[in-house]
């Protein structure tokens, strides 16, 4: 096969960038990682004509080849090295129609950079209503390029700019702007400290480590070459920016005209509405009450149905290979029911990409971002983190995810720590079963004490959030200077292929990188659940037939299941951390399923159904019967395990404590670093302690 | 002391006359917070930060802090 034509897509966010990668690529595409940070890499295949073959590369969106966030240096990372093996045979710029003016910008420093390209102008369907009209010969003769005029929306303009890529050598390589113009003394002696390198490459290689910190990077170095002060630096890219947008306005003065007059103009009128002082907030609040009721009302439907079908698969394989023992039980219990726990967050997931990508596409997320910055950033954090922080309330580790394009890192970090004191869905069984074993029924004004007390839950771990926030923020020092630019998009129509892409794409990234973790976990605890040394766990059976009275042979194995339990490895590590969790009001049992919510919260329910000899085939019981046995434990004296006093503490205990391996495995990638989730671990869990210590004392 | 773009009310304009502070992020200039640009103040969140403007035609929401740092020209329509 020949040489692959490397094709990279650049351009400024809200640009509809991504819109032209999938038209160009359609299914035939994968997201990956960078090596070593964690931005997303979204590459394809788009086919050209007479079976050649592109490989696109969809860029990070960036304002200009200086970057500010960990997404925007991968796209100068990959223009600076010729090596790399996605360097681009041809760029390709999209731009949108609205916006040319600051989208050439970029297009003019990729340019020089001296690597074909083309530009692509976007949403050329609204030119008409905007009153825009464009004389393409003009600007291409100006620009040096081709240019491909593209409407996402109405699907025009992908077959042209397929042609122009195929024939990418034919695109002129003249530079905008002649770097050496912004200080000519500087870049003469720049040239000859470095005769065999193009000067602006090493412009841009010399402020790229003043801003961004030091790569590693194999060619130049230029950690020698230092004569100009950071401020002089700056200097001179502002000069570069002004100098950039002569060169652009000359040349839209003559290959754009804009008659405003025939512009209708849908913005403000949304905008009075949307970033209005009250009903701005008012309508957010109705928009996050729908996406709560998707998640936990809508969300079931299928959940039901995944759990169902998965126990019943866990069954089937029992009753289908009764003789294979361990094997049959490692699949059964194990492995099907570790994928199982993945598998069930699917559709909460995909309810919250989805609503959150309808907002992001339709560009709501920057008016809520421009409403909640100030109050959030009373907290050290910034009106970015909120969007993490409602996705919290699904999962945490999406919500972590989510905090990328929060550019300062302080307020991105303390984001990422906080979070997941929000009330993650996981929490939620656990806090059913509990506040209906603890909480009495009744009402007040019409509400019921149990829903009340879980809306408090939910109250407590937002509260929570925000105050460490608060905390952090005083504690942490910062060398940086925090800084906060949003642009307002214009709002659009949500593209529903790109809609479904997004949710298609977050929802697989989940299942396979959190899958992995919660499975590898689910199967160690069930290895510790299902052996245990000495003869008790041996010879579990005989025992129990010999010391318990029983009335039928359910009883009995049920009875053997606990004493086993008991016996195990787990059941050991139980009744070893049992000591420190007494003052808390927990015995070993409840201690049990607190080591084992740290495969994923909900397994507490479960275990402690086993333990409690609700019987092995646990996840098919109703709820009902759960409870009943667990209000019924007693303590050897008589008195009961599950008391207001103790309820309480759990509650509090499981608001507060990090018991997610998954979330501190996705904190450890995101910050590159085990410091922080283990401070996280640390810091969490001791809280809770203190909390449920606390609040059992007072109130036993 | 300076008119800033803090200065603005809702609904009024200016023309950039110097963007030279160290503490305005790049990313700003770029977007065309430059001298000889016109910017407009569009809207304002509660306690009147952030600032909702159009630079230079874009749009963009810039904290007020940073909005100080931006000296302009008030310009009456």
């Amino acid at each position: 096969m020949s040489k692959q034509l490397n094709v990279a897509l650049i351009g400024n966010p809200n640009t509809g960038k991504t819109s032209v990668f999938n038209a160009l690529t359609g299914l035939n595409q994968k997201v990956g990682n960078y090596p070593g940070i964690t931005v997303d890499k979204k590459q394809g295949v788009c086919r050209l004509s007479r079976g050649v073959k592109a490989h696109v590369l969809d860029l990070p969106g960036t304002y200009s080849l200086n970057a500010s966030s960990l997404d925007e240096n991968v796209v100068i990372e990959l223009l600076l090295n010729k090596n790399d093996k996605d360097y681009p045979d041809v760029a390709v710029i999209v731009s949108d129609v609205e916006n040319l003016k600051r989208n050439l910008l970029l297009f003019t420093q990729v340019k020089d950079l001296k690597i074909p390209t083309i530009l692509v102008i976007n949403m050329s369907d609204v030119m008409g209503r905007k009153g825009i009209s464009l004389d393409i010969e003009v600007l291409e003769k100006q620009l040096h390029t081709k240019i491909a005029l593209v409407s996402t929306r109405k699907n025009t303009g992908i077959k042209e700019l397929k042609i122009l890529i195929e024939n990418y050598k034919s695109l002129p390589t003249q530079q905008c702007l002649d770097a050496s113009t912004i200080d000519p003394v500087y870049f003469e002696r720049l040239k000859i400290a470095f005769p065999n390198q193009d000067l602006y490459k090493l412009w841009l290689v010399i402020t790229q480590d003043v801003n961004f910190g030091k790569i590693t990077r194999q060619e130049p170095d230029v950690s020698k070459f230092k004569t100009k002060s950071f401020s002089e630096l700056k200097r001179l890219q502002q000069k570069e920016a002004i100098k950039r947008y002569q060169f652009i306005n000359n040349v839209l003065k003559e290959g754009q005209n804009i008659d405003r007059s025939k512009a209708r103009d849908l913005r403000s009128k949304f905008d009075r509405v949307l970033t209005h002082k009250i009903w701005g907030y008012v309508i957010f609040f109705v928009i996050l009450l729908t996406i709560f009721q998707a998640i936990y009302d809508w969300a079931t439907i299928p959940m039901d149905l995944i759990d169902t079908t998965f126990a019943g698969l866990a069954e089937w394989i029992k009753n289908t290979f009764p003789n294979g023992g361990k094997v049959t039980d490692l699949f059964a219990e194990g492995i099907v029911s570790g994928i199982g726990g993945i598998v069930i967050f699917i559709p909460q997931i995909a309810f919250l990409f989805l609503f959150i990508s309808i907002l992001e596409e339709s560009g709501y997320m920057s008016r809520v971002v421009f409403l909640m910055d100030r109050i959030m950033r009373r907290f050290g954090l910034s009106g970015k983190s909120l969007v993490p922080l409602i996705s919290g309330t699904a999962c945490a580790i999406p919500a972590v995810m989510a905090t990328r394009n929060i550019e300062n890192w302080k307020e991105r970090l303390i984001t990422i720590l906080v979070t997941p004191f929000t009330t993650c869905s996981a929490r939620l069984p656990v806090y059913l079963i509990i506040i209906a074993l603890v909480i009495p029924e009744g009402y007040i004004f019409g509400l019921s004490y149990q829903a009340l007390t879980l809306m408090l839950l939910y109250l407590i771990g937002f509260g929570m959030a925000v105050f460490s926030a608060y905390v952090l923020d005083r504690i942490m020092k910062t060398n940086r200077k925090t800084f906060f630019v949003v642009e307002m998009p214009n709002y659009k129509l949500p593209l529903l292929k790109n809609v479904l892409i997004t949710v298609f794409e977050k929802t697989k990234t989940f299942v396979f990188e959190a899958g992995k973790i919660i499975l590898a976990i689910s199967i160690i605890l069930w290895v510790l659940a299902s052996y245990g040394p000495g003869q008790q766990f041996k010879n579990a059976e005989s025992i129990v037939a010999k010391e318990y009275v029983y009335s039928s042979e359910t009883e009995l194995e049920d009875k053997v299941a606990a004493y086993r339990l008991e016996h195990s490895y787990i059941g050991i590590i139980g009744k070893t951390i049992e000591p420190v969790i007494k003052p808390l009001g927990y015995d070993w049992k409840i201690g049990i399923g607190l080591v084992a919510s740290f495969a994923a919260r909900e397994v507490f329910v479960g275990t402690l159904a086993t333990i409690y000899s609700v019987g092995s085939a646990n996840e098919n019981e109703s709820i009902d019967t759960i409870k009943t046995k667990m209000s019924n434990e007693t303590y050897a004296d008589g008195s009961k395990v599950f008391t207001f006093a103790s309820g309480i503490s759990l509650l509090l205990f499981y608001a507060f404590a990090m018991q997610c391996m998954s979330t501190l495995a996705i904190v450890k990638r995101e910050t590159k670093s085990w410091k922080w989730p283990i401070l996280q671990l640390i810091g969490m869990s001791t809280i809770a302690y203190i909390c449920g210590l606390i609040a059992f004392q007072i109130l036993k | 002391m300076s008119t800033t773009i803090a200065d603005l009310k809702k609904g009024e304009q200016g023309i950039i006359t110097d963007s030279s502070s160290k503490d305005i992020p790049l990313k700003l200039l770029e977007m065309g917070c430059l001298p000889g640009n016109k910017v407009k103040l569009l809207q304002l969140a509660p306690f009147s930060d952030p600032m909702y403007l159009n630079i230079n035609d874009s749009y963009l929401a810039i904290r007020k802090e940073t909005a100080a740092l931006i000296i302009i020209e008030k310009t009456n329509e």
